[in-house]
């Protein structure tokens, strides 16, 4: 982990729940993966980068995801969005699409704006992530240990493609660890 | 063999008969029939007057992000040839994309903005490129290396061509007369639309997926 993210990272993020994710993404048969990066997925990204069956695809918004991965349904392959909570404000009309068409959509969203939060600008966000999502028809679940991470993203990825839906997993700022900005 | 593409009273093409050009033979395509994703509004309906078929997935929403939908089915059938069909309006709300589509590099990827320089469904306000907004220069310099700007019917044959044959990604923006066309609507439920999309694809085993 280079130096700075180690100044301004409270704690670090290379833990074991992300390689159980992505171990999860291969079970699944997770083929595309859209993303805005985010330092609580960093780990995932890697991993992701590194692996030739999966295509990585780095957004310019979030809501781009929402539409790709409708499009990738439609040619039989499954794929996932990888944001942070800030990421889901972009997304909200977007959502419609996998709606309507009832199109399976899993997001693993890490949290910013809660647990030990240094910047103003991601509480209003990070607050409303829960209540937007489900106002948009996705299922939501949370993980606040490492240990939820798998079991709720599993519980994710299965009932999206099992009921046809969007679907999310939130993982909380306890688990990411906040970025303190070496404050 | 090209059919003539009637012009409107500003000398522009007639969308309906760009459509139904572009569209012409697409059977014939490699791998299979054309995929086209068709953008909200009047894009929607120009590829239904051209035969609603189930390798059309005509958007009632989503605006924004036909570009992208068209990426992630190009992605997950490369052995296809995919179109976006879209218009300009839609295509500035989701610019961004054609960065993300340059960096994706999808050799089976077209997208095709009509571009009527108006918002069409919402009373024809003006859109940024009535004022000069180069989408074909936008796309190019994301590092979409065939951009096209065409006003001419005769490089039409050239554009489906391409659509059909030649080596993506490719984004053309073909100015077309403003007049609007009789509704043609395709389905309105879009758990149809996709489903019939991905039975044409994958076969009836998309339903046991």
């Amino acid at each position: 982990m280079a130096k700075r993210e180690e100044l301004e990272m409270a704690p670090d993020a290379a833990e074991a729940w992300p390689d159980a994710i992505y171990d999860l993404l291969k079970q699944h048969g997770i083929r595309q993966v859209a993303l805005v990066p985010d330092a609580g997925h960093s780990r995932l990204i890697r991993r992701c980068l590194a692996d030739n069956e999966m295509r990585v695809v780095t957004l310019t918004t979030e809501e781009e995801g929402i539409a790709q991965l409708f499009g990738a349904w439609l040619g039989g392959q499954k794929g996932v969005l990888l944001m942070q909570s800030s990421g889901v404000g972009n997304c909200i009309n977007m959502l419609s699409v996998a709606v309507a068409h009832r199109t399976p959509l899993p997001m693993i969203v890490t949290m910013r704006g809660e647990f030990g939060e240094f910047n103003p600008f991601q509480v209003p966000m990070g607050n409303a992530t829960p209540a937007v999502l489900e106002a948009m028809g996705t299922l939501v679940q949370r993980a606040d240990t490492p240990e939820d991470v798998a079991p709720t993203v599993e519980a994710t990825l299965r009932l999206a493609f099992n009921t046809f839906r969007p679907t999310a997993t939130l993982i909380g700022q306890r688990v990411i660890g906040a970025k303190t900005f070496g404050k | 063999m090209s059919g003539t593409i009637e012009t409107g009273k500003s000398g522009k093409m007639n969308r309906r008969a760009l459509v139904r050009e572009l569209l012409r033979g697409r059977e014939n395509a490699p791998g299979g029939s054309l995929l086209v994703i068709g953008g909200l509004g009047a894009p929607a309906w120009d590829i239904t007057a051209a035969g609603d078929v189930p390798e059309n997935l005509p958007l009632w929403g989503g605006m924004g992000g036909a570009a992208m939908m068209g990426l992630g089915l190009a992605l997950a059938q490369p052995s296809r040839r995919v179109l976006v069909l879209t218009g300009d309006g839609e295509m500035l709300m989701g610019v961004g994309s054609l960065a993300t589509i340059a960096v994706q590099k999808p050799r089976n990827l077209s997208v095709v903005v009509q571009d009527n320089e108006h918002y069409g469904e919402t009373g024809m306000q003006e859109t940024h490129t009535r004022h000069g907004v180069d989408l074909a220069g936008m796309a190019r310099a994301a590092g979409i290396a065939d951009s096209r700007f065409i006003t001419d019917a005769k490089d039409v044959p050239a554009l489906r061509d391409a659509i059909l044959n030649g080596q993506g990604p490719l984004f053309a923006q073909v100015k077309i007369d403003e007049a609007s066309e009789p509704l043609a609507l395709p389905p309105r439920e879009a758990a149809i639309l996709q489903a019939r999309m991905r039975e044409a694809i994958l076969g009836p085993e998309a339903h046991l997926q």
